[in-house]
């Protein structure tokens, strides 16, 4: 028996998206100053948690640059914004659903609430 | 039907690039398909592994807690470390994407530096915690800390020994540019873990309890 394989068999929407979707990858300067950003980044979350501000305030400032900070690697250093839309689903999939899964049983078990 | 045929001949080729062409169902390699898949489901895993801490923070009847042990801008300059790591994995990848090999081992052999300088600052905090009166057993706190903090230390480690193999690989001459994607796929795994360390590092460390 034999493998089944692609080759000469016709998937022009499957290539098409494959070809659309695999852009090119940035430049070094761009990864450069990404790490830049991020680095910035990170001073101002350390700086925020020296300062006194409200509580609430800052958590809510410090979740947005974790946030940004997350986004901006795996958009740039994973690709993920240059790569297969097939990919992107897969990820998101884990983490959206990673994400309603905790926080629905860390609510559920009042954590949140004062 | 003819000239319309005669036209879409002179159109781009939809045939991608050799290098990002797969005979897969997808069109996709199905390593880094496996190992997409594989990230999404380590999200469930530090997901469980976060929310336990959420969980157990603040709860701790005896023994030190955060605010008497965590040392802030230790811990923020091993972050800066691990966060520094995904710039140089990624330049790794751009030099053996373009057949660079000195300067691919060169960038694998300072992202392995750079993790076990984390992992390094990591044993060093553990055994400051343990001398201060913490450790796993004593509270909720120190359960749930040691758990979350060690899996992804683990984690860490597992990257370097991937990092240490690839330069092997490179030195001996079998990781070529045709072969990039075996570095493109460990990078995937490395940066998932910086990923991970951010998120830790907000609500472990800089969120107060």
């Amino acid at each position: 028996m034999t493998q089944p394989t692609l080759e000469g068999v016709d998937h022009p929407a499957q290539d098409q998206e494959a070809q659309v979707e695999h852009g090119a990858h940035p430049t070094e300067a761009k990864y450069v100053k990404v790490a830049l950003v991020l680095a910035l980044l990170t001073a101002v979350e350390v700086g925020l948690f020296y300062t006194n501000f409200s509580e609430a305030a800052t958590n809510a400032a410090l979740i947005g640059l974790a946030a940004i900070k997350f986004v901006m690697v795996v958009a740039y250093f994973m690709h993920l914004k240059f790569d297969n839309k097939l990919l992107r689903r897969l990820f998101i999939t884990g983490f959206v659903l990673a994400s309603f899964v905790y926080v629905g049983y860390l609510l559920t078990l009042g954590v949140f609430l004062p | 039907m003819a000239t319309k045929e005669k036209s879409l001949a002179h159109e781009e080729p939809v045939t991608p690039a050799p290098e990002h062409h797969h005979a897969t169902n997808t069109g996709l390699s199905n390593e880094k398909l496996a190992m997409w898949a594989f990230l999404g489901s380590e999200c469930l895993l530090f997901g469980a592994l976060i929310s336990t801490y959420f969980l157990y923070r603040g709860r701790s009847l005896s023994g030190p807690t955060t605010e008497d042990i965590y040392d802030i801008p230790y811990t923020s300059v091993s972050s800066f470390v691990l966060l520094m790591s995904s710039l140089t994995m990624v330049l790794a990848l751009a030099a053996i994407q373009r057949g660079d090999y000195r300067r691919l081992r060169v960038w694998l052999l300072a992202t392995a530096l750079l993790g076990a300088s984390f992992i390094a600052g990591q044993v060093y905090e553990f055994t400051s915690f343990i001398r201060e009166g913490l450790t796993i057993k004593t509270n909720l706190f120190g359960s749930s800390f040691f758990v979350l903090t060690g899996f992804h230390g683990v984690h860490v480690t597992l990257g370097i020994v991937m990092l240490l193999s690839l330069w092997n690989l490179s030195l001996r001459g079998s990781l070529t540019q045709e072969r990039s994607e075996v570095v493109e796929i460990a990078g995937l795994y490395w940066h998932f873990v910086d990923v991970v360390w951010i998120v830790i590092f907000t609500v472990v460390y800089l969120i107060p309890t």
